[in-house]
């Protein structure tokens, strides 16, 4: 522990401030659009629920365009976590790994490491769910 | 080398460098092989040798079972033997082929590395494509591959020839360092351990070197081991008379592979790295005259994904060996 705090006097610092703020124009950037995006199924008669829906499918799509296409590791690159966060970040985990898998195969290839990254988040997306909605029950029950 | 490396600041020392890192293969493993391959071959050329000729082949790389060197091996058919030293292996194989040459058991071998960016990053990082950040200390594992001839004699050459005349195997130092990307702090103990030791064996000091070339420390590891020499020499005595002017005589092949402007962060590492600068451009110095005797320290961080996963500190270890115009 003595040697890696010794050690980390030697690397330079993250620049957390402009990371920061470059983060949170990227993220922002990105939930403007997918507004843009609802707002504009909003004005074609669809229901508030059709179009997030539909505003979440053209986004998810894009991402994996962009991924296909090589340009969303430049963007993560740049815009850090306010690329990451989003649902474009979550569909740009899913291709990368899947194409980088491509050469092994569609079944143990892409099939099997496809959720390598997204899976964790699935996962513990899912179980986290199951633990609020338990508290919700319990509470439920008492009052 | 690869296209990355081959725009930066040492292009002009390397014998081949390629348009796309595919190097017309269909996956990077294929393309790896493929440089490690014509950098035996072109090794073996320019000393004026056969293959048949070769009696072993010592080589090694960074993927698991050393999928690039066996491959290799297969297709040049030379008896081979594959040596795991993470990115410490280009001092590995030198040294050992240099030990079967010396002890009479082979007449011609050839040791060699290689390393590529994305077999690397696919097996120990993330997928290519995966839009992440990289923090300010990871560095960039060179796709490079290198290769020497290490003969008892060639006979007569128009140029000078280098020898191999020590070798220090290195121990295995861990400093507890847990963060993967931190390569260059975990490996720069070890190789402070190793210059020290093959010092201390050889009576010498790091000024009796023109040069002393860690393998892949990158900027920040680099500048870790001047300062744990410096702090060394101004506890001990003995330490200050060996490691005066260390300063002067030492370079990192990571941090000299790339400039600052190719986002490469704290510089290059893999073991085409050290391979690559060595055969390329030290070899060739040293035979034009501008160094006499080199001390080569190639450096290892002995990760594996799943000590990684399972939380384990990264231990580093370094070879050294001095190689010296005759």
């Amino acid at each position: 522990m003595k040697f890696q705090k010794y050690a980390n006097s030697f690397k330079d610092r993250p620049k957390y401030v402009s990371n920061c703020i470059k983060a949170f124009v990227a993220g922002g950037i990105i939930c403007l659009i997918g507004h843009f995006i609802k707002d504009g199924f909003l004005s074609i008669g669809m229901n508030q629920e059709t179009a997030g829906t539909w505003a979440t499918v053209v986004l998810v799509c894009t991402a994996q365009l962009l991924t296909g296409f090589g340009v969303y590791d430049i963007l993560g690159k740049l815009g850090g976590a306010g690329c990451s966060v989003p649902i474009t970040g979550f569909a740009n985990s899913v291709v990368a790994p899947a194409m980088e898998y491509k050469r092994e195969g569609p079944v143990l290839g892409v099939g099997s490491k496809i959720f390598s990254l997204a899976g964790p988040v699935i996962l513990l997306g899912l179980a986290t769910s199951w633990a609020v909605g338990l508290i919700k029950w319990v509470l439920q029950i008492i009052f | 080398m690869g296209v990355k490396e081959g725009k930066g600041p040492q292009a002009r020392w390397f014998d081949k460098i390629l348009q796309d890192d595919y190097y017309g293969e269909k996956t990077f493993e294929k393309a790896e092989s493929k440089l490690l391959k014509n950098s035996i071959t072109m090794a073996i050329e320019k000393a004026g040798l056969k293959k048949q000729t070769i009696d072993v082949m010592l080589t090694g790389d960074l993927l698991n079972q050393l999928m690039s060197s066996s491959y290799m091996a297969r297709d040049v058919s030379i008896p081979y033997l594959g040596l795991y030293g993470a990115c410490s292996t280009m001092t590995e194989s030198i040294l050992l082929a240099s030990v079967l040459v010396d002890g009479g058991f082979c007449t011609h071998t050839v040791a060699g590395a290689s390393s590529h960016f994305a077999t690397a990053e696919r097996q120990f990082r993330m997928p290519l494509e995966h839009g992440n950040q990289r923090p300010p200390q990871a560095q960039w594992t060179a796709t490079a591959a290198g290769a020497v001839t290490i003969s008892q004699s060639l006979g007569r050459t128009d140029k000078p020839l280098c020898c191999i005349t020590h070798g220090t195997v290195g121990r295995v130092v861990d400093p507890g360092i847990t963060d993967t990307n931190f390569m260059g702090a975990a490996m720069a103990p070890a190789a402070f351990d190793t210059i020290r030791a093959h010092l201390t064996d050889t009576g010498r000091k790091s000024s009796d070197y023109d040069l002393i070339l860690t393998g892949d420390l990158g900027r920040v590891g680099k500048k870790i081991l001047l300062d744990l020499a410096l702090k060394k020499s101004s506890q001990d005595e003995k330490d200050e008379s060996v490691f005066r002017h260390f300063r002067k005589v030492y370079e990192d092949c990571g941090a000299i592979m790339y400039e600052d402007c190719q986002d490469t962060h704290a510089g290059g590492s893999g073991c085409g790295c050290s391979a690559s600068i060595f055969a390329g451009r030290i070899v060739k110095e040293m035979r034009a005259g501008k160094y006499k005797r080199v001390l080569l320290v190639s450096t290892g961080a002995l990760i594996s994904t799943i000590s990684k996963q399972q939380g384990e500190t990264v231990p580093g270890i370094a070879h050294a060996v001095t190689v010296e115009v005759m």
